[in-house]
């Protein structure tokens, strides 16, 4: 009859945390996605037209990215350390792959066709090149010398000039962020922090001077997108409107006209903020963004709770990481930033990119549920 | 393996890295305060500004053009109707090739080059945004070949319209007028808002004079637009109001009698109303089809109608310019009574010519061995041409141009129709200042019978005839008699401007001029005799014949037709019945010889019709 409240004080109550932790699954980590990829899933059924084969098609992929979480979660963080330098080469060579016979897909080479699947190696230099860094540089003690300084630099920069070359700034951008991320994490006197913003800073007039004409308008239009309404700058505008035009309560779900009537470009990919924006106002895009600040918290947590530093390094750059797609994302949906072609984490709609950032996730989860347990 | 990784202390390493974590915390949540703050700029402060951007986005302002007024005759009959077509249209901002699909259009339709060019010209010269009329008047069969193509011609429709349709052909064709494109020279008269999405405006006739009134007011509709500009679904809409319709005063019974009678001759007909001044009949021979003009006319049909010497465009009833020859005469015996130069008794001696004093020069009567003793009555009866030299003679042509001005005579009528010629009623004022000339008295002689500088227009002469039937009474002409707003069953007549009196100093002198008329069909020996048969009451009319020395119609001299262009024009105008006139009808026929043969059966017939007499022949 009170079984049940003796069960509650019971020590060794089965609990949903514990048996998730099992299977090496972070309960919070896993709710928190839960909830993003459920929002994520009904702003695509408003921005695909309302189209359930997008749907499907979305949630085909969504499983699919979970196996790999669930897979890679269970993996020990010492075997991913074992064969980073292997995955690292793997990607480089897959990349120089695409350069030379890769798909051609919206003007950029960027696919793999490997029969069965497209595969964009890029996705996998996402997690790679953290991950090699984190090796690299947890091997010595840390902070690292100017020489591992330099080799670790290297790793990051060759992975990313391949996929500039593609071209594919966006992701150039954010794998080279991820890695100076966890160069950052591993502990790098502030002066050379300075010392490199300041020369990147003074670089930039010359670097006007060796663009090209188009990349010069490019910047022009990002400054001025009002200059070129019906070209480059059509996208940004539309953005606006419909982020502007939600104000405060949004219109409505599936009552935003920008988004409805297919004014606003790409809306189901790299401008799908603007639909929630559009549609959930203000306070809708404040709550995703709480969201997202939730998620990649748990994982700064994570990573504070690691147990080595390559572990501290790895989970740091990925929750980080995270958080600069998005901000990168909503910065150029707003207009703060130049539209470069990166997708919302988790909620654009598009494959590769989900089954990367859970796979992130899943290391995350094996980092956390992999620790000894220490004696209290 | 535990030798080389002792000096790293996990520890320290642990502390450092979790206090660079904390910052990229901090630093990331600076960087999302940012993003809320641009949004909050967005979204609160410029809400209202995107907003309105956002609605000019969908919501699209597009015209419905109204409906234009039908037109109808005195009985009721439809003189001008829409029919519903199938045109071709395009709108040139979203055919992604223009050339190559005009160039396919072409071969689709069978069209020259040159009719393409055209078009392609005419299409740059509008809004790439303005839907164009390609080809109007599909056959079902030009439909369904389309249709079939549909697909290689995006933006490019099959769009059902109404079109303006004459089902009386050519019998109204001068009077009515015709529609037709809207081109440059119509948009500056036209208010351009008034006209989105209208095709069509009156070009001649009633259609152009009262455009206005048939044509009606836009409507507008407020609809909700894709990004493709398609239609997704209605906001609001204002209805357009259809245009009013037209009641004319013609009497399509009396119109056809008039141009079956005119036969194959080429002149004109004017029948009024004088209490009305209502237009009855209006005929201007040769024709043409007005539903020629309606959707473009090809230059081929075009050319011929511009090129015929009979000149079938020209609108003889307003802008033929005709010496009324006999038939101004009841006008110069009238100002001769009036001025006091003759009375009824008068009387003049006709030996078959008439010089002027100290003048060898015989201006023959049309009589050539003479009338003998001629007085008023006798003289219009038998259109004396003496009596009239000798009366023009002793009254000077300005005094017969100041008597004849009120007439109307070298004025326009001011009749409901555009492009109305004035005529000429010479005066030596007007000689001295338009040929800088004297005037000489054998002009006078001359301008007593009509003849010389003296150049009427039929309506005018009809006019001119009905303020003499009515005793002074001055109406001006009008076709239209009421319109009638949509919708409505009252119609709302137009009357025609204040009605002027003519008054005579004896009131008799209408009468004596009157009866001389009455004679011409009534008297034993009047010169249409032949026609005053049979009747219930009394007609009063002139005969007229009227010298060809060239009507101003840049007529082209050509040799094939020289016998039949020299050939005198025939004139009648009557009235009837005299003593109270319901009708006024002026007959020119051009080369018909004399005005007692030719003209005056018409008349007669046009008679019989109106006041449905069965004449037993």
């Amino acid at each position: 009859m009170n079984s049940g409240l003796h069960d509650r004080t019971n020590p060794q109550r089965w609990s949903l945390s514990k048996a998730l932790t099992t299977i090496h699954l972070d309960a919070i980590l896993l709710l928190g996605l839960f909830i993003l990829l459920a929002v994520g899933l009904m702003i695509l059924y408003s921005a695909g037209d309302q189209s359930t084969a997008l749907m499907i098609r979305q949630l085909t992929r969504m499983s699919a990215a979970f196996v790999v979480m669930l897979a890679i979660a269970n993996i020990h963080p010492d075997r991913m350390r074992d064969a980073s330098y292997w995955l690292y080469g793997a990607g480089l060579i897959l990349l120089l792959g695409v350069l030379a016979f890769g798909h051609e897909g919206k003007g950029a080479q960027r696919w793999l066709d490997l029969g069965f699947f497209r595969f964009q190696p890029s996705e996998l230099m996402k997690l790679a090149v953290p991950l090699l860094v984190a090796t690299y540089l947890a091997e010595r003690p840390l902070s690292p010398t100017v020489f591992r300084l330099i080799i670790a630099l290297l790793m990051i920069i060759v992975p990313s000039l391949l996929i500039a070359k593609q071209p594919d700034l966006g992701t150039s951008l954010l794998i080279a962020s991820s890695g100076l991320i966890v160069i950052f994490l591993s502990g790098i006197a502030w002066r050379i922090i300075i010392g490199f913003i300041t020369v990147c800073t003074a670089a930039l007039p010359v670097l006007w001077y060796v663009m090209h004409d188009y990349q010069r308008q490019r910047v022009l239009t990002f400054l001025n997108p009002e200059s070129d309404p019906l070209g480059a700058g059509y996208h940004i505008i539309q953005s606006k409107i419909a982020i502007g035009s939600g104000g405060l309560f949004g219109r409505g779900w599936l009552e935003g006209t920008q988004s409805q009537l297919a004014f606003l470009p790409e809306r189901s990919t790299d401008f799908i903020f603007a639909v929630i924006a559009e549609e959930f106002g203000l306070l809708g895009v404040g709550m995703l963004l709480i969201l997202y600040l939730l998620i990649a918290g748990r994982g700064i947590y994570i990573a504070s709770q690691a147990q080595t530093s390559f572990a501290r390094l790895l989970a740091g750059s990925i929750s980080v990481t995270f958080l600069v797609y998005v901000f990168v994302n909503v910065g150029m949906v707003t207009g703060l930033l130049p539209v470069v072609g990166v997708p919302l984490p988790l909620v654009s709609y598009g494959g590769t990119s989900m089954v990367t950032l859970l796979a992130g996730f899943g290391i995350l989860m094996s980092i956390h549920t992999h620790r000894r347990m220490m004696s209290p | 393996m535990s030798s080389r990784f002792a000096l790293k202390d996990h520890f320290r390493e642990g502390r450092l890295i979790n206090d660079r974590l904390i910052f990229a915390a901090l630093f990331a949540g600076i960087l999302f305060l940012i993003v809320m703050v641009r949004l909050s700029i967005l979204q609160v402060v410029e809400h209202e500004h995107f907003s309105a951007l956002s609605n000019q986005n969908r919501v699209d302002i597009g015209p419905l053009p109204p409906q234009r007024g039908l037109i109808y005759d005195r009985n009721g009959v439809i003189l001008a109707e829409n029919i519903p077509t199938f045109s071709l249209e395009l709108t040139p901002e979203n055919v992604p090739d223009l050339a190559n699909t005009l160039a396919e259009l072409g071969h689709i339709f069978s069209m020259t080059d040159e009719e393409i060019e055209k078009i392609d010209n005419r299409i740059k010269r509008q809004r790439g945004f303005r839907q164009f009329v390609f080809r109007q008047r599909l056959t079902e069969q030009e439909v369904a070949v389309f249709s079939v193509n549909r697909h290689r011609f995006p933006g490019v429709d099959v769009v059902g319209r109404l079109i303006r349709h004459y089902p009386q052909g050519a019998l109204f064709a001068h009077t009515i007028g015709y529609v037709g494109r809207i081109n440059e020279r119509d948009q500056k008269r036209i208010d351009a808002q008034d006209y989105k999405g209208t095709q069509q405006i009156g070009k001649t006739g009633v259609e152009r004079y009262y455009e206005e009134l048939l044509h009606g007011e836009v409507g507008y509709r407020q609809v909700e637009t894709n990004v493709q500009g398609r239609i997704v679904r209605e906001l609001q809409s204002v209805p357009s109001t259809a245009g009013k319709d037209l009641f004319l005063h013609l009497d399509i019974n009396l119109q056809r009698v008039a141009a079956e009678a005119l036969g194959d001759f080429n002149g004109a007909i004017v029948a009024l109303d004088p209490k009305t001044g209502g237009v009855l009949a209006m005929v201007s021979k040769p024709d043409f089809d007005p539903n020629l003009f309606v959707t473009g006319i090809s230059t081929k049909n075009y050319s011929v109608l511009r090129d015929s010497i009979d000149r079938p465009l020209f609108d003889r009833t307003l802008r033929g310019h005709y010496p009324p020859g006999s038939t101004l005469k009841p006008f110069v015996a009238l100002a001769g009574l009036e001025l006091g130069i003759v009375n009824e008794q008068t009387q003049s001696f006709c030996p078959g010519w008439f010089s002027l004093p100290g003048q060898d020069h015989r201006y023959r009567c049309w009589k050539s061995h003479g009338h003998g003793k001629v007085d008023l009555k006798k003289s219009i009866s038998q259109s004396c041409d003496v009596y009239f030299y000798d009366l023009a003679h002793a009254m000077g042509i300005d005094r017969l141009h100041d008597f004849l001005d009120p007439f109307g005579f070298g004025h326009r009528t001011g009749v409901d129709v555009p492009s109305e010629s004035s005529g000429l009623s010479p005066s030596s004022e007007w000689k001295r200042t338009r040929r800088n000339q004297a005037w000489y008295p054998g002009e006078t002689v001359i301008s007593g019978i009509g003849q010389g500088f003296n150049q009427t227009t039929p309506i005018q002469l009809a006019h001119a005839t009905a303020v003499l039937a009515m005793r002074g009474v001055n109406v001006r002409p009008q076709v239209a008699r009421a319109s009638r707003s949509n919708g409505d069953s009252k119609l709302q007549l137009l009357t025609a401007e204040k009605t002027q009196t003519l008054a005579m100093d004896d009131s008799r002198h209408w009468e004596a001029v009157i009866d001389s008329m009455v004679e011409v069909v009534h008297g034993k020996r009047g010169t249409a005799r032949h026609i005053g048969k049979n009747l219930p009451f009394k007609m009063a009319g002139k005969t007229g014949t009227a010298q060809v020395f060239g009507i101003k119609q840049d007529e082209k001299y050509d040799a094939d037709t020289l016998a039949k262009k020299l050939h005198d024009h025939a004139l009648f105008t009557a009235f009837a019945p005299a003593d109270k006139p319901e009708i006024v009808i002026a007959i020119v026929v051009e080369n018909g010889g004399g005005g007692s043969k030719t003209a005056a059966p018409i008349a007669r017939k046009l008679i019989d019709q109106y006041f449905g007499i069965t004449a037993d022949e």
